[in-house]
């Protein structure tokens, strides 16, 4: 493997929900292990990569990481997005505040919208919660839920996707 | 010790405030608006969260998004950095209530100094020396008038919720004085909300020195020398230095000690900054408190060898200071660095820059949140890196800052690079003969760009 090949592994590798990576190729063995082996266990929100800063340390040993390439808040976006199907007119719904994202207005409640339920203009989508506030998140389109990208009870910044919809 | 720390903040200050906690094995937390999305602080801090848009309302200055970021990131101390909401006591307050420690005074202790009027009354009651003036805010006119006459003119009329200048009218002679009072007021309903205003004598062209104060929660409060700031365009900074050109022993013991009282007076806890104006006679009068840590504190860490930043978390935390002054051991000096355009007023000159080159090498320091490549918003303040250099003396200080001011490769916008570099041929700079009247003799077209 030359140098480039490893540097486009381990940013597959980080893009990935992969902890860990082995590869054995003959006499040649590398490893790759992400940040969230390190963390695995602890409080959710610290592994959801939107909500890391920009500055993902690479773990050691990784002498080959010459960028330790700032994971630009746009490119966790785009890399969601990307995994989203093709050729559809997709519109996401971004949070409009920071707080704690809940799919539904209790632990017994159902759901307010699920994948592939359509949605109206004005229709609740979810709440957010920021200091005991529970803010109800109304849809601003009309059109049939294709993703959602956030995990019940997890936290989420101002403008952090929630929403794919298909109008 | 803090587990986790969320610097309010952003810029320079917000990267500064990271690395200390870094040094202290303290996680960070850095909040950020749309427009900082590639800013530095983001980067270097452990965790960050996108609070809101650009304008500052909806993101720096907005408590509630503020306060949910502290929550969902489970940090147990805030630090305000300066500006913002450093000397907010209504967010001292949120903070305290949620349990989250506001690395800073109380909101008690902010109000106390906030309040222009207030802290002179406490300062006149801790016997420290006040510029003469009204008792309070003036009543009408007429009151204006006689205590004007009282004290002799020039007076100046100020604006108690007032700073950067606003509100302030300088009056020569009754006739002028009812023109002054309503132009006065209405400027600082403008930009306070709060049209009170008192009388001071005018102190004419006097020196800006001010002294470094630093207080624990256990009632000592030390100082740690001054600095001299007289190089000021409308009220803003733009050079600092310590020791003062125009300090002695003598008056820095004077000055100090009144710097002490007037910290005790409050149980001052925090970091904290004491304002004086002195006259050619080295009379000293106090003028405010900034209860913050402020822009220009490195000069302070430079002369002294110490980190400020870590000073002020400590006792956030709890730690009791040692409880003797600091005396500088060095001459140190800041140019701030603004994103403007001297050529055409000082307007700031926001965009992309496209080369950056910052001097290097011994007793040099730059503090900064910038890079190529980076764009410099046109939503804050203009300062984009702070210049600082030590040396044994005053003269080789200079000549150090000359020859890292030609180092200094800033491309793509326009700085006040140039301003600086001519300030330190300025033979009025050089002699340290200078006081807050300086820039009005100056030439900009001693500037070469």
């Amino acid at each position: 493997m030359n140098f480039n090949e490893i540097q486009e592994l381990i940013k597959l590798v980080n893009k990935s929900n992969l902890t860990e990576f082995k590869l054995k190729d003959k006499d040649f063995e590398v490893l790759i292990r992400t940040e969230k082996y390190y963390k695995g266990g602890h409080q959710t929100f610290v592994s959801t990569p939107q909500m890391m800063s920009a500055s993902q340390q690479y773990p050691s040993p990784s002498p080959v990481v010459m960028n330790p390439a700032f994971k630009k808040p746009e490119e966790t976006s785009d890399s969601t997005s990307a995994e989203a199907p093709k050729g559809k007119n997709l519109v996401e719904i971004k949070s409009p505040i920071v707080g704690t994202f809940y799919r539904s207005s209790g632990p017994d409640k159902p759901a307010f919208t699920k994948v592939g339920e359509q949605v109206k203009q004005g229709d609740v989508v979810c709440i957010i919660e920021a200091m005991k506030l529970f803010n109800e998140i109304e849809s601003d389109i009309t059109g049939t839920i294709v993703k959602v990208l956030v995990e019940d009870a997890s936290p989420v910044e101002y403008d952090q996707v929630l929403f794919l919809v298909e109008v | 010790m803090f587990n986790k720390i969320l610097i309010a903040n952003r810029g320079e200050i917000a990267l500064r405030i990271i690395r200390t906690c870094k040094e202290m094995g303290i996680k960070t937390v850095a909040i950020y608006s749309k427009a900082d999305t590639e800013s530095l602080h983001v980067r270097f801090a452990d965790e960050a969260v996108c609070i809101g848009p650009a304008a500052s309302s909806e993101s720096y200055l907005n408590i509630p998004r503020i306060m949910a970021a502290v929550e969902i990131t489970n940090s147990d101390a805030v630090h305000p950095g300066y500006g913002f909401l450093a000397e907010n006591a209504n967010f001292a307050e949120i903070c305290r209530q949620s349990g989250v420690k506001f690395i800073g005074p109380t909101p008690e202790m902010i109000n106390k100094m906030g309040d222009k009027v207030t802290a002179k009354e406490t300062m006149i009651k801790a016997g420290v020396p006040v510029v003469p003036g009204s008792d309070g805010l003036l009543k009408d006119i007429k009151q204006g008038i006689k205590i004007a006459n009282q004290i002799g003119y020039p007076v100046i009329l100020k604006a108690t919720a007032g700073g950067g200048g606003k509100g302030m009218r300088i009056v020569t002679k009754d006739e002028d004085f009812e023109d002054a009072w309503d132009s006065a007021r209405k400027e600082a309903k403008a930009s306070f909300a709060n049209d009170g205003i008192y009388v001071e004598k005018y102190v004419e062209e006097p020196r800006h020195i001010e002294f470094q104060i630093i207080g624990d929660q256990h009632g000592n409060v030390i100082h740690l020398s001054e600095r001299d700031c007289s190089i000021q365009r409308r009220h803003q900074k733009l050079v600092e230095e310590s020791p003062s050109p125009f300090m002695t022993p003598e008056l820095r013991e004077k000055m100090g000690d009144a710097a002490v009282k007037a910290g005790k007076s409050i149980n001052y806890e925090g970091v904290g900054t004491i304002e004086f104006l002195v006259d050619k006679f080295r009379n000293f009068y106090f003028m405010e408190m900034n209860t913050r840590i402020q822009v220009e504190h490195p000069v302070t860490e430079e002369v002294i060898d110490h980190d400020l930043i870590k000073e002020q978390i400590k006792v956030a935390a709890g730690v009791q200071i040692s409880g003797k002054n600091y005396y500088p051991m060095l001459h140190a000096m800041e140019c701030r660095i603004n994103a403007e355009d001297i050529f055409n007023n000082f307007r700031p000159s926001p965009g992309k820059i496209t080369s950056f080159h910052s001097p290097k090498g011994h007793g040099v320091r730059v503090d900064t949140h910038v890079y190529a490549g980076y764009s410099v918003p046109p939503f804050y303040d203009s300062m984009i890196a702070k210049l600082i250099c030590r040396a044994q003396t005053r003269e080789e200080c200079i000549k150090k800052m000359q020859r890292a001011l030609d180092e200094f490769v800033i491309e793509g916008i326009k700085t006040t690079v140039p301003f600086h570099k001519a300030l330190m041929k300025n033979e009025a700079f050089r002699s340290g003969d200078f006081n807050t009247g300086f820039m009005n003799t100056f030439n900009i077209d001693d500037c070469i760009e």
